[in-house]
């Protein structure tokens, strides 16, 4: 085991590390704003509306997402349409392809997440909140989505795990996160044991930030049941 | 959609994609017993191992474990063939490789499915499996397995979905399964789109298939319980 070469790549490892922080977390907060309009789409009574979300839902969870990525890296410019476009200066990019890629697969498996919570709130706090004469847009914003984002929480932080191991994919289309920087550093010393380990552990610890940071919102927001 | 001839290239893509899958999902049953036996174990060091592989595991993303697995265990391969005197260059195929990483991957999370389901049995069916003479093996094999998968069947449906999915990165290593054989489509056509849109729908149809095959497993396993809902 050569130790001094993981020593040496710390520095570019961290930085790598560093995007791969700011992929989870842009895309992260994207994916949750798609995620609760269609979230509340899914427990509609009216199927027009619960149809698009369904779809959405089906076809990311679906397909793996390394698919995502190549269909929004590589697929967009097959159309003239897109390469002509305003925005291909940035579809062109690996990064807003990541982005892209990540925000729509992670806002499919939140707005299930979503939907479970707001199914698990209970009836009578709604009945309440309309017998208070609560109108239905006061309700959702009082009572449903505040006790639905509560009970999901737990469910969320694993989600965020998961995108944050799924962020590695981003080294696939030329993207430096930490699996990427490692990947570099080893096509140049060809030391693969040792630069696969230390980016391991990295997202080791990165996990860890991440659940710490989780265990201290729900130590937060269940400050009215703790005497 | 026009695949241009390269439907058979794709179907034999899917091909291998579901031998790796089911392969893969096989060696991580197995993991996921050991792991739950040693996390249940009464020698310390074995519970110690078993917390570590699925701490770890866990928090590493799979492409990582894959590459891990596919460049590292080469030169540990080496290291070994080379301390037994043998000296050629030992290499491990994609497909071993994928074998392998996904397992590992995947066993540890069948190590906490099996690991809960474990702590439904009744340690009074142990017990009278004890009184009526049965040997541990016996026990184990006709007493707790068959309860354990049942209660298991569910959780294990869900990961081999994440897994099956999760085949398409070995294509990262060049296993020539159904993403590597889109890609090759896509460098001769030049329509990406296309190609990687076809590929999903081919996930697609094998999630579903999974899904089917799991529902019709677990109400099979099922069969003579009360359950709450019909």
């Amino acid at each position: 085991m050569n130790w001094q070469v993981m020593i040496d790549s710390l520095p570019r490892l961290l930085e790598g590390a560093w995007l791969t922080l700011e992929l989870v977390f842009v895309s992260g907060v994207l994916g949750l704003m798609l995620a609760v309009p269609m979230a509340m789409a899914r427990v509609s009574h009216r199927l027009w509306l619960r149809v698009l979300p369904w779809l959405h839902i089906y076809f990311f969870r679906g397909t793996p997402l390394l698919v995502q990525i190549y269909l929004v890296y590589y697929g967009l410019g097959q159309f003239e349409a897109v390469r002509e476009s305003l925005l291909w200066p940035y579809l062109r990019e690996a990064y807003w392809c990541a982005i892209i890629a990540f925000t729509l697969n992670t806002s499919a498996y939140t707005a299930e997440i979503l939907r479970g919570a707001l199914q698990a709130v209970p009836g009578g706090e709604v009945e309440a909140a309309r017998a208070l004469g609560m109108r239905p847009g006061t309700v959702w914003r009082r009572i449903l989505l505040p006790r639905a984002f509560r009970i999901a929480l737990p469910a969320y932080s694993n989600e965020v795990i998961l995108m944050l191991k799924g962020s590695a994919l981003a080294s696939t289309i030329t993207l430096m996160d930490l699996t990427g920087v490692a990947r570099t550093i080893i096509a140049r010393t060809y030391t693969p044991l040792e630069l696969f380990l230390a980016a391991g552990v990295l997202y080791v610890v990165l996990a860890f930030l991440i659940l710490g940071g989780f265990r201290l919102l729900e130590h937060r927001l269940s400050r009215h049941l703790r005497a | 959609m026009d695949l241009q001839g390269f439907g058979t290239q794709l179907a034999s893509g899917t091909w291998v994609t579901v031998q790796l899958a089911l392969a893969a999902m096989a060696c991580a049953i197995v993991l996921g017993l050991l792991g739950a036996g040693a996390k249940a174990s009464p020698v310390a060091p074995l519970r110690w191992l078993g917390t570590f592989y699925t701490g770890t595991v866990r928090g590493l993303p799979e492409l990582l474990v894959i590459l891990l697995v596919y460049f590292g265990a080469a030169r540990v391969l080496n290291a070994a063939a080379g301390a037994l005197g043998h000296d050629g260059y030992v290499e491990l195929s994609p497909f071993a490789a994928g074998v392998v990483a996904l397992a590992f991957n995947y066993g540890a999370y069948m190590t906490e499915v099996f690991r809960g389901a474990l702590a439904t049995i009744p340690r009074g069916h142990i017990e009278a499996g004890q009184a009526l003479g049965l040997g541990r093996r016996v026990i184990f094999r006709r007493i707790v397995l068959p309860q354990v998968w049942r209660v298991a069947l569910p959780a294990t449906g869900n990961i081999f979905l994440a897994l099956l999915k999760d085949t398409a990165l070995v294509s990262v290593i060049g296993l020539q399964d159904l993403m590597r054989e889109t890609a090759i489509a896509v460098g001769y056509s030049k329509q990406p789109f296309t190609f990687y849109l076809a590929a999903a729908f081919i996930y697609l149809g094998l999630t579903a298939l999974a899904t089917a095959g799991i529902h019709l497993l677990e109400r099979r396993t099922a069969h003579g319980m009360r359950t709450l809902q019909g």
